[in-house]
Formats: structure tokens, C-alpha cells, sequence
């Protein structure tokens, strides 16, 4: 009798941390293939841009052979398969190149700024995760199986306009507001908590529109579910019912898109920097891509991309500990 | 977030239905999008030529005013309109909006068809790149991408078109692959259709719908993308302007003159929003989108207090469950329909009591209601509704709970489904001691582990940590079992506990609930379609038949005994050993009628070979005999009509859908009896 009911319990422990495993391998794999992947595209970047890109950044006067001095440095004179393995050793030690414009290293650049740009990125999100969460629960529980019909109208409609304005056109319409007619608050800089506020909300007011609705949707669908009616006959309280029992699921299907939102966020801080002057990481790309900086470029692309392929991982490992399931089904 | 460009990906592709652009010009938010997107259209044609030369006039006379009558917006640092440089710069905006999709349509396209066109290594080799960039946000590849084609309008349209591409690619390859599984594909494969051809001929046509209608979606956010790159200093440059380098130019004063940034800003969202929103409704119209919108529900009036008649003798401590004329009213549109009409029955200690009927005969409905569980806009009523003696149509529901929570347990149909996932198998049982009985989590964790146990669960402890996912189908049940026993039931509802589950695995099941009643004299209600099963584990069985109790009678009567012609009807369609094999099963004409549409009369009689006049005009009471059997049939102590019964046709497909009758059906080609012809 034990023999029997042991037996395949042991075969099924050592499946169980298998299957933990075996993800989180291929999820490491197509990590550092997608790395690989983003160091190949930026370092092709620069090759691909039509005509000689020293010459482009130093202008048509600059003299041939500060250009031809330039390119040595820059050792554009290599072949490409040594320029693109040296490439890539410098990018695993930490070398991103020399800024043209800032004459420093591009990683001393890039770690001025990065801070500024993480600081925006990671309070909006927050701020967008508070918001919409309470609310799609809320709104879920309202307008389950088809009640209060006006209540959702109005809901939906508004999160949907809301969530369709652009975080930038967002940002210039509440600098208008809160800065210009009321002059509550600052318009520009990165100085105290009050001149987060702005930023923070022309970021995070879209998303947290487009998380809010999905997850009433989501609240909608899971509370019609056939184990929240195994829920309810245990006569669990609504807090527990909504939130214990609903809640995880209806947030499976939500981190999918609120990952998409957060790395989304990470671009739109470039927008936002530049509504707010808020002096990141999205400030100093664009002002680099205009004065043909391209080392500088190329490691703010590198970050960027970093930054998103790290969310996508949080958001993996996120939907498995919520759905213990998924770790199970093989992604293509 | 605004440029957050790739097109949803919208798998299904469209039913060939050619008026739905047309058609949802009808729907209100369909018009209002179709007009807008149209003025936008209209307006990006006519303003340069009417009003180019007046948006260029510089005045020196009036720099950067603020909006007057004659300057609706405001002037700009060289005197000139704003409000006509918004519509101008219309043109533009539109223009290099609709250029770069159409270079993002052709680019996704190619990628997204490949897989039909190149071998099957280089489809791998791009779907994985695909893959890859639709991971990065649209304004981070627009960027990359503006830094290779350079800053300027060419470059930005590009950037764009170039970024949009992989979100469409994906979006054509997941159209792509539901077309080429399709047969006519394969078919046209086989008759040796060239690569092309099939791409051409059989593939593109159709997902060319849904594409366009992601196109223009598409072209809402391209547009959105480009007022970015131009509000970057990326895009356009030079004379010529867009909305984006407006509103760039007019951020810079918005403390002076904020009308200069916020009319060309809300150009861009009207504009957008066109787009977008004409594209989704499109999308809705034909059906890309499925927004599964639950049928409307009339609102019904909260379960009133019933009149409760309580006569004291009968409220005997071995009564588990007593229902008197409960009643469930739906109030839809056309009227309130009574999908359970006037049920009553008792529950003694101990006792397993059947309730049998087709689909849609009212059981579920009927302890759905009795559990409470019912959703709360469905009216129930009842004479009496007592459970262990408590009176639960009044009374505060806290006090409901705690009772019914630890005492009244049910198993429902789908064990696969009604597990919470997301939950640990223990904590799932565990949390009804905590709720109900008072236990902390080490000791209700214990229980769950020793309730496990109980219903034969294989290292119970190693298995209270596991997901739902990780049980069989039959352990779930069993395990759902075992939920039920974590507080101390009286009642055990078992609501077609089987019929989800492997034929082997049934018989486990059945005996375990059985066994749990016959160890602490639970009673248990069990619903079924199934004769046969109640039969062998019933006490007593219920029959009802749209919405009523039509015939009470003893288990062991049922094949030999059964008075009502329903009930009769539903022991002969279940072959036996002695059915004889040449004959077709009988099955029951005619279909269970819909609550909505009862019969006068009889609700069988339509059915029932034995109906007279009568059957069809006066509806026959439930009458109790001697025994404490009852029936609600005129006909039932007339003989049987031998053979005729019901019809032995075969041609008749078997009108009562059964939920899942695998029994009956997989039984269809064996041996059937010809009714009434039982010993």
C-alpha cells in the first residue's frame, strides 16, 4: 500500500521541479538570445546608416583627415568582423565607447542620466499599478454578469478616451492645466517631489486606463467562473471571494499587457522627459541622435532595450507564479 | 504608450460579410467615428489649397497674440494664423501618417507571408525576428530606426513604417497560419498550386479584411507616432510643418500664448481618435473583436419573505432540508418566466434522495436556489425553506453562511473547472475551517490534509500543495469530496457529479459519496439524467419535468413501479442486458418545453402517448398516496398502453439533449427494449 502511493509521488516531485526548471532555462535562453540579438542591432545601427557617419556627425567642413583620425579611433576602419567582435567585448566589459559630444565615456553619460529616467518610469508605473487595480476590481465586481449597465458605459468610455491620448499630448495638456491656468504646480526640472507629479501623471494615466479596463473585463469574465460558484457555496465573505479568489485570476491575463505597458512606459519616458525638461535618459537620446552623437546613441539603445527585455522576464516569471500552469506550456 | 504602434493581434479572421463597412456607418459610435475620420480626409484635401498662402502671411503687426475672433488660435513668433496653420498642416500629418502604414503594411506583408513563400528554415529564421522586435516598444524602434534613415520627413516615415512592421507581420502571420490549416489550402497544396498563386489566389484574399481594418487602427497610431517624432525634433523639418512641430514650437510658450500648443495637440487626438476609433468599430461590425457581452438580464426584486408556515410538529431534528412550493421567477423582457415552479420535498438524516429529468427540467435551478446560490436577480420564493431547522428566508445572512458553510456542502459538475487554479488544492479546503470553523491556518491546513485523507487522496500531504492542475479529474472530484467534509455536513449536493468523468472513475466517486453518507448519516441530494445511477445509489428519486416534481416513488420502484409516463419514458430509453437487440431504442418525441413556453395543461401531455383532453387543459396536481408517493399525472394508475408507449422510431433523433449522456448514446447501436414489455 505505501510502495504503491509512493511510488508515483516521488515521479511526480521530480516532474514538478522540472517543469520549474525547464523554464526558467528557456526563459534564461531567449533572454540572451534577445540579448545577443539588440547588441547585434545596435552595433549594425551605425553601419547602416547611408554614407560615412564621422562625416556626418563632424559636418561637411570638417577637415578629411580629422575625419580619417576620427574613424581610426572609432576603428571604422577594421573589417566588420573584427569591428563587430570588438564590439562585443567592449559592450560585456562594460565599455560603451566615448561620447563625441560630451567628450566621456558613454557609460559615465548614460549612469548620470539613467537614474533620473528609472525614477519616472518605475513611480508611474506604480502609480499606474494603484490606480488601476482597485479600480478594475471595483468596477468588475459593479458590473459583473451585466448589472449596473450605465456605471460600465461610463467607465468604459472614459478609460478608453483616456487611455487613446498620448502621454506627451497628455503631459502638454496638464502642464496647460496644472501649470499654466492653476500654477499649482512645476512645469520643468526634476527638483523635489512636487515637480514628479506632472511627469508621473501624463505616464501614467493611460496606462493605468487600459489596466483598469482590461481587468474589469477580466474581473467579469473569472467571477462567472465555475469554481468562484465553488467559492461562493463555501460562503466566503465578498473581500475574500473578490480578492482571494478572483483577483489572482483575473490578474493572469492582465500582467500580459501591463508588462507591454510598462515597457511602453520605458519609451514614453523620452516624450515625457522632453514635455517636463526632466533631464534622463530620454532628454539626452534625442538630443544626441540630433547632434549625430552616435556612440552615445547606441548606448542608450542598449539600455532602453535591456530595460524592456527585463520586463518581459519580470512579466514571465510573474505569470508563473500567478498561473502555475503556464510554466507547463510550451511557448512556440 | 502613445507609440505603442504594433496593431493588436486579432487571430480570428472575418466572415466574408462585404456590408460591414457600410453597415456600421448605422451604429452610433460607427457614424460618429465614419464622420470624423471623414472630415479629417476631407479637410486634409482642401485646406492647403485654400488656405496655404493665408497660414504663410507673416504680420509683423501681430506676434504670438493670444486667440482672438480674427486669430482663432493665436499667432505664432512671425504673426502668422495658428488656427489656419492646424488645418494646413492636416494635409502633412495625414499624409506622412497613411505613407508610413502603407510602408508598414508592405513591409509586414512580406515578413508575415513568408512562411507560404520561402522554406521553412528561413520562415523560422523570421518569424524568431519578428519575435523579437514586437518585444520593444514602437517610439524605441521608431527611434533606432530614425537614427539609420536620419532626421527628416523621409526618415521619420520610414522609422515608422519600419517600427509598425513587426506588430503587423505577427498579426499577418497568425492570419496566415489559420488559412493555410484551412482544407481548401491544402487541397489547392496537393493539386500542385504554385507559391505565389496560393498566396495570391487562396491566402490573401482572405485575411486581406482584417488587415485593412488593423491598417486603419494602425494608421490612428502612426499618426500619433509622427506628431512624436516631429514634437522630438525628429521629423519633419525645414518650411513645411506638421502637428507635431506645431505643437513643439508652441510647448515652448505655453506660460505666454497656450492656445499655440493646445490646438494643434487636440488635432492630433481628434485626428487619432478618427481612426482608431472607426477601425474598431469596423473591427466589431465583423466580428474581428469578440466582446462577449452576457445576455441582458431584467432585474427581478430581491427574494421577499416568503409567508412562512411553521408548524412545530413538523419541524422534527432528523428533517435536514424542507422546501415547500419553491418557486423561481426570471423577470426577462417579455414577462417573468418560472423556470421552477412550486417544488417541495424533504430530506431525512441519512437519506440519498435523486432528482432526475432532462436538461432544462429545473434540478440544477432547484439547489441552486435551495443552496442560495442562485444570482440574486432571480426572484425565489418558497412557503418554507429550512435547513437543520433554521429558517433560511430570513434572518441575517451572516448567520447563513456560517451554517452553510459548514454544513451544507456541494460537488458540482466539472471538477476540472470548479477548482480555483490559481490555488493550492489544501488552502482551497483548508479556508472553510478558517472561515467557518474557527481553526488558524496550521490546524486547518492539518484538517485539509486529514479530510484528504478521508476521500482516499494518495499522500494527501504532498498533494494539499499542489495546483488543481496536478489532479486527475477523478481525484478532483474526490477532492471536492473532502471540501465538502471540512466543517460537519448534513448535506452533501451532488449536482451531476459524474458525468465529467471517465466511466471507471464514476463508480469510485458515487461509492465514496455513498460511503460518507452511510459513516456520518449525511444526507445527500444527488442530480442526474442518469435512471440508472440514481436507481443504484437513491433512496428515494424525484422526477421533474419543466420546472415540477411530476412523480416521487421509492429507488427500488422505479423500473417496475413508475406511474407517471415521463418517468416511465425515462427508465425505458436506457437499454438493458434483456433488451432486445434488433429493436431501435425508444426514445421520448418531441423536446422538454421552454419555461417561457409552457403548454396549458399538462406540461408532458405534447409528448405523451397517453394523453387525453383533460392532460392538455387542466395542469394535474402532485397527489400524495397512502405510501407517501407522489404523482402529477391524470393518467397515472391507467394501464400502459403495451409496446405503443412511445415510439420506437429510430429516425427520431433522441429529442432530449441530454448534458453529456455518454451512456445512452454510446449505447445507441446496442440492444434496446421495446417499452413496457418489462417482466
Amino acid at each position: 500500500m505505501t510502495t504503491l502511493s509512493q511510488a508515483p509521488s516521488r515521479t511526480l516531485t521530480r516532474l514538478t521541479g522540472n517543469t520549474w526548471i525547464r523554464f526558467a532555462a528557456r526563459r534564461a535562453g531567449r533572454l540572451v538570445l534577445s540579448l545577443w540579438a539588440l547588441v547585434t542591432a545596435a552595433f549594425l545601427m551605425i553601419h547602416l546608416i547611408p554614407g560615412d557617419p564621422v562625416r556626418a556627425a563632424l559636418g561637411p567642413t570638417a577637415a578629411a583627415s580629422l575625419v580619417a583620425a576620427r574613424r581610426a579611433d572609432l576603428g571604422l576602419d577594421d573589417p566588420l568582423p573584427v569591428q563587430y567582435v570588438h564590439y562585443l567585448r567592449d559592450v560585456l566589459s562594460g565599455d560603451l565607447g566615448t561620447s563625441m559630444t560630451f567628450n566621456l565615456p558613454t557609460s559615465q553619460v548614460i549612469g548620470d542620466r539613467l537614474p533620473a529616467t528609472l525614477q519616472l518610469a518605475l513611480t508611474a508605473f506604480a502609480v499606474a499599478v494603484v490606480i488601476a487595480v482597485p479600480t478594475g476590481v471595483l468596477m468588475g465586481v459593479l458590473t459583473r454578469g451585466g448589472r449596473a449597465r450605465r456605471i460600465e458605459l461610463g467607465f468604459t468610455g472614459t478609460s478608453v478616451a483616456l487611455g487613446t491620448i498620448p502621454d506627451f499630448l497628455l503631459g502638454v495638456l496638464l502642464v496647460y492645466v496644472f501649470g499654466v491656468s492653476l500654477g499649482w504646480l512645476p512645469v520643468a526640472g526634476h527638483t523635489g517631489p512636487a515637480s514628479y507629479v506632472l511627469p508621473v501623471l501624463s505616464l501614467a494615466i493611460g496606462p493605468a486606463a487600459v489596466l483598469a479596463r482590461l481587468l474589469r473585463v477580466q474581473m467579469v469574465t473569472v467571477i462567472e467562473a465555475d469554481y468562484m460558484r465553488t467559492a461562493r457555496a463555501k460562503r466566503l465573505p465578498a473581500a475574500v471571494l473578490y480578492l482571494r479568489h478572483a483577483l489572482p485570476n483575473a490578474l493572469t491575463a492582465t500582467i500580459t499587457v501591463g508588462g507591454l505597458l510598462l515597457s511602453a512606459m520605458i519609451a514614453g519616458t523620452v516624450l515625457v522627459e522632453n514635455v517636463f525638461a526632466w533631464q534622463g535618459l530620454g532628454d539626452t537620446i534625442v538630443h544626441s541622435i540630433l547632434a549625430k552623437d552616435y556612440p552615445l546613441v547606441q548606448g542608450i539603445v542598449l539600455v532602453y532595450g535591456v530595460g524592456v527585455l527585463l520586463v518581459n522576464v519580470m512579466v514571465d516569471v510573474a505569470v508563473a507564479l500567478l498561473d502555475p500552469h503556464s510554466t507547463t506550456i510550451r511557448e512556440y | 504608450m502613445a507609440m505603442n504602434t504594433p496593431a493588436p493581434a486579432r487571430t480570428r479572421p472575418a466572415p466574408r460579410r462585404g456590408g460591414g463597412w457600410l453597415a456600421v456607418l448605422r451604429t452610433p459610435v460607427g457614424a460618429a467615428a465614419g464622420l470624423l475620420l471623414g472630415a479629417v480626409l476631407v479637410l486634409a484635401v482642401i485646406a492647403p489649397p485654400l488656405w496655404h498662402d493665408q497660414a504663410a502671411t507673416i504680420n509683423t503687426g501681430d506676434l504670438l497674440k493670444g486667440a482672438s475672433s480674427a486669430h482663432w488660435a493665436g499667432t505664432d513668433n512671425l504673426g502668422r494664423d495658428l488656427f489656419l496653420r492646424v488645418l494646413v498642416a492636416t494635409r502633412l500629418s495625414v499624409g506622412l501618417a497613411l505613407l508610413a502604414m502603407l510602408v508598414a503594411v508592405v513591409a509586414g506583408l512580406l515578413l508575415g507571408t513568408a512562411a507560404v513563400v520561402v522554406g521553412r528554415r528561413a520562415a523560422r529564421l523570421i518569424a524568431a525576428v519578428v519575435d523579437i522586435a514586437v518585444a520593444f516598444p514602437g517610439l524605441l524602434l521608431a527611434l533606432f530606426f530614425a537614427v539609420i534613415f536620419g532626421v527628416g520627413t523621409t526618415g521619420a516615415v520610414l522609422a515608422i513604417g519600419c517600427a509598425t512592421a513587426p506588430g503587423f507581420a505577427r498579426l499577418t502571420q497568425t492570419l496566415v497560419a489559420g488559412v493555410v490549416a484551412r482544407d481548401y489550402v491544402a487541397a489547392a497544396r496537393i493539386a500542385g498550386v504554385g507559391r505565389i498563386r496560393l498566396l495570391t489566389r487562396h491566402v490573401l484574399p482572405n485575411i486581406a479584411e482584417p488587415l485593412v481594418v488593423n491598417a486603419t487602427i494602425g494608421a490612428g497610431s502612426a499618426l500619433l507616432s509622427f506628431a512624436a517624432l516631429s514634437f522630438l525634433g525628429l521629423g519633419v523639418q525645414g518650411a513645411s510643418y506638421d502637428w507635431g512641430r506645431l505643437l513643439g514650437e508652441g510647448l515652448d510658450g505655453i506660460y505666454v500664448h497656450p492656445a499655440a500648443a493646445l490646438a494643434p495637440g487636440v488635432a492630433v487626438i481628434v485626428a487619432g481618435l478618427a481612426f482608431n476609433l472607426f477601425g474598431e468599430a469596423v473591427a466589431k461590425r465583423i466580428g474581428l473583436t469578440g466582446t462577449g457581452q452576457p445576455p441582458s438580464r431584467g432585474r427581478a426584486a430581491r427574494p421577499g419573505a416568503a409567508p412562512t408556515a411553521r408548524t412545530s410538529a413538523e419541524a422534527s431534528t432528523d428533517v435536514v432540508l424542507d422546501v415547500r412550493d419553491l418557486t423561481v421567477t426570471v423577470t426577462g423582457p417579455d414577462g417573468p418566466v418560472r423556470p421552477v415552479r412550486g417544488v417541495g420535498f424533504r430530506l431525512l438524516r441519512g437519506e440519498a434522495v435523486g432528482i432526475v429529468g432532462e436538461s432544462g427540467s429545473g434540478k440544477s435551478m432547484t439547489v441552486l436556489a435551495v443552496a442560495g446560490l442562485l444570482d440574486e436577480r432571480l426572484q425565489v420564493d418558497a412557503d418554507r425553506l429550512t435547513f437543520l431547522g433554521t429558517d433560511l428566508l430570513s434572518g441575517s445572512p451572516r448567520d447563513h453562511a456560517r451554517l452553510l458553510g459548514s454544513s451544507f456542502a456541494m460537488v458540482f459538475q466539472d471538477p476540472m473547472t470548479s477548482f480555483n487554479p490559481a490555488l493550492r488544492v489544501g488552502s482551497q479546503l483548508a479556508e472553510v475551517s478558517r472561515r467557518h470553523g474557527g481553526l488558524n491556518r496550521r490546524d486547518a491546513a492539518a484538517r485539509a490534509v486529514d479530510r484528504l485523507r478521508a476521500v482516499r487522496i494518495p499522500a494527501a500531504e504532498r498533494r494539499a500543495y499542489q495546483y488543481p492542475h496536478e489532479f486527475s479529474g477523478g481525484m478532483r472530484q474526490r477532492a471536492m469530496i473532502g471540501m465538502g467534509m471540512m466543517g460537519s455536513p448534513a448535506l452533501i449536493v451532488a449536482d451531476e457529479p459524474t458525468t465529467a468523468l471517465d466511466v471507471t472513475v464514476q463508480r469510485q466517486v458515487l461509492r465514496l459519496i455513498d460511503s460518507v453518507r452511510r459513516s456520518a448519516a449525511v444526507a445527500t441530494l444527488l442530480i442526474s439524467h442518469d435512471v440508472t445511477v440514481v436507481g443504484q445509489v437513491c433512496d428515494r428519486v424525484l422526477v421533474m419535468y419543466a420546472g415540477r416534481i411530476v412523480e416521487e416513488l421509492p429507488a427500488s420502484e422505479l423500473a417496475t413501479k413508475a406511474r407517471h409516463p415521463y418517468t416511465r419514458a425515462l427508465v425505458a430509453a436506457v437499454p438493458d442486458m434483456r433488451s432486445d437487440p434488433h429493436r431501435p431504442l425508444p426514445v421520448i418525441p418531441g423536446r422538454l418545453p421552454d419555461p417561457s413556453e409552457l403548454p396549458v395543461g399538462c406540461a408532458f401531455a405534447p409528448r405523451c402517448s397517453l394523453a387525453d383532453d383533460r392532460c392538455h387543459r387542466h395542469e394535474p396536481p402532485l397527489e400524495t398516496d397512502a405510501d407517501g408517493r407522489r404523482v402529477a399525472c391524470w393518467q397515472a394508475d391507467a394501464e400502459p398502453r403495451r409496446g405503443s408507449d412511445f415510439d420506437s422510431r429510430a429516425d427520431v433523433t433522441p429529442p432530449s439533449a441530454h448534458k453529456t449522456d455518454a451512456r445512452t448514446h454510446s449505447a445507441a447501436d446496442a440492444p434496446a427494449a421495446p417499452t413496457g414489455e418489462r417482466p
